[in-house]
């Protein structure tokens, strides 16, 4: 065998491996709109994590974080910055949603803002914005995808062709398995990338430099301005770093699946007791960074950073290895893919499709609906991600940017009172219209700060002039009894 | 709904500070920590002592967790 062909039969496997889990998780349950979405509401610490890991453990972690330390350097080490903050704010903010979640019935972000302001216009709202800004994240994936599969055959094999089957088969086992199936697909995937960064954060630096201190110097002697911000890039210093972590800490559980993922835990002391532990979570990112720092030196000039960490283990390591790290960061894109796929094909059946043009569509017609959307939503993704040339990191980024707009609705809505419907509306579509502006004219940094962050500030002020100049509506989340807690 | 209290809050805090807003101490090589450039250590040690914070936050709120059941209209004090 070729060494293309033993590394793509290896990561074909682990693929192969993945799917049936996902299918036969999923087949264990009927699947209603209640199962297929949050799983019953039945998740444990233990299935919880795994499903929170599945989400926050992208191709992003592996691929775009070893590709940002390679090409752009200091700037990276937002990654480093932000995890752990973003699982602390979710320890004051989730068990809060979960409250709400449990006692509405909830099963989407955007039913949160409809409990909250009751107005299904802004729910909609909400829905429409979560599923726009989904795509590039499922972007990010689908082109994780593709440079797996294109590293791995050495080229023999186009990212296209790559991008197409495994996504039909993403697209498949949420098509029958829903939120269930994913968790368990987690599990084989989180060790496979514990093993896999673990390994290769360790073994690359001992391999080229003798360990990872050596590796520093190495660094510290051939570019020390490499390590620190703003690297080689001209505007990603200080400001850029603050707000940027600002940004994607507070962003990260406005994104519509991870938001969503909450309403799948047992208790709202699930979440706070997995929230304590999270950030432990992150102690592969720094590995992730040695390696592409390692590549830095040892494979300067590479024209696409996302491509080092992979490159590197190919020149490295025999191709069964390379297929075994290839078939781990294969997992890693398709399971988040799944989650991604779910939440938007979801928001869209629920929250604009039944609830502004069909509203007396059964929970059945809505299921059938969300499945339809499957589809749709995943070629939209491979559409951009075809035509698209982005790195991994700016992808995320992009995404970040909008998702993080949610956050004075949710947080506002959660401990104000005073906070009204017209407000939240006119500062999410103020944010939004802000920050389009700035990514389309170009302007993301602007002076150096964070668009999605400048945006974020804008939205904060407009919902509070505005919900102070509009009169009191009254606090939906008292009217209800609580179902049972 | 409730908030969560004032000691748990400064607990959260703090991370925030010694990772995001004093970048500008913290962002340089020297001095050296185990082989790590110190941004590098710094971050690395907030990774693994961010879990301790949380702890205490979590020691201060779960008793205030409305286990047993609460009357709803408990619920949600006032801001």
């Amino acid at each position: 065998m070729t060494p293309s062909a033993i590394a793509l039969t290896i990561i074909f496997s682990i693929v192969g491996v993945g799917s049936f889990i996902g299918f036969y998780a999923g087949s264990r349950h009927k699947m209603d709109l209640e199962q297929w979405t949050v799983g019953g509401r039945g998740f444990g610490t233990v299935l919880m994590w795994l499903l929170m890991a599945g989400e926050v453990y992208t191709t992003f972690t592996f691929l775009g974080a070893s590709g940002w330390a390679y090409s752009k350097g200091g700037p990276a080490l937002y990654i480093l910055g932000y995890q752990p903050l973003a699982f602390l704010v979710s320890f004051y903010i989730l068990p809060l949603v979960w409250e709400v979640g449990k006692k509405y019935q909830l099963q989407t972000q955007a039913d949160f803002f409809l409990a909250r302001y009751g107005s299904k216009h802004l729910a909609a709202f909400v829905a429409l914005v979560g599923v726009i800004f989904i795509v590039p994240y499922l972007q990010l994936q689908l082109t994780g995808l593709g440079i797996i599969v294109e590293v791995a055959s050495f080229g023999g094999i186009g990212r296209t062709p790559a991008m197409l089957c495994a996504f039909t088969l993403v697209a498949a086992f949420v098509f029958v398995s829903g939120v269930r199936g994913v968790a368990w697909v987690s599990v084989l995937k989180d060790v496979l990338l514990l093993f896999a960064a673990v390994f290769v954060g360790i073994a690359l630096p001992y391999i080229y430099f003798g360990g990872i201190g050596p590796m520093f110097a190495a660094v510290i002697h051939a570019k020390p301005d490499h390590l620190l911000m703003p690297g080689a890039t001209k505007n990603l210093g200080h400001s850029w770093y603050v707000s940027s972590v600002l940004l994607t800490a507070l962003g990260f559980f406005m994104w519509p699946q991870n938001f969503g993922a909450s309403y799948t835990a047992k208790s709202g002391d699930t979440l706070r007791r997995n929230a304590v532990v999270m950030p432990l979570y992150s102690i592969t990112m720094p590995l992730m960074l040695f390696v592409g720092l390692t590549a830095f030196l040892v494979l300067p000039g590479l024209n696409n950073g996302d491509l080092s960490l992979l490159t590197l283990v190919r020149k490295t390591f025999p191709p069964w290895f390379l297929g075994l790290i290839g078939g781990a960061g294969a997992l890693t894109a398709m399971v988040p893919s799944a989650i991604l796929i779910l939440t938007a094909a979801t928001l869209f059946a629920k929250n604009i499709c039944r609830a502004i043009f069909a509203p007396n569509m059964t929970d059945r017609g809505v299921a059938l609906l969300a499945r339809v959307m499957v589809l749709v939503v995943t070629a939209a993704a491979l559409f951009s991600a075809i035509h698209s040339s982005a790195s991994l990191v700016s992808l995320l980024l992009v995404g970040y940017a909008g998702v993080a707009q949610f956050f004075p609705g949710v947080v506002l809505g959660l401990f104000s009172r005073r906070v009204t419907m017209p407000g939240v509306f006119a500062g999410l579509v103020a944010g939004i219209a802000l920050l389009a502006f700035l990514m389309l004219s170009n302007r993301d940094p602007y002076f150096g700060v964070n668009a999605g962050f400048i945006a974020l500030c804008v939205n904060f002020a407009v919902t509070g002039i505005v919900s102070y100049l509009t009169p009191t509506e009254p606090y939906r989340f008292n009217e209800m009894p609580a179902a049972s807690m | 709904m409730r908030r969560p209290s004032w000691g748990a809050i400064l607990l959260g805090l703090a991370p925030f500070v010694a990772t995001c807003f004093s970048v500008s101490l913290w962002d340089r090589i020297d001095p050296i920590v185990l082989g790590l450039p110190f941004n590098f250590f710094w971050l690395i040690l907030w990774i693994l002592i961010t879990p301790l914070f949380l702890w205490g936050a979590y020691r201060l709120e779960s008793p205030r967790d409305p286990v047993p059941p609460r009357r709803s209209s408990d619920e949600g004090g006032p801001l």
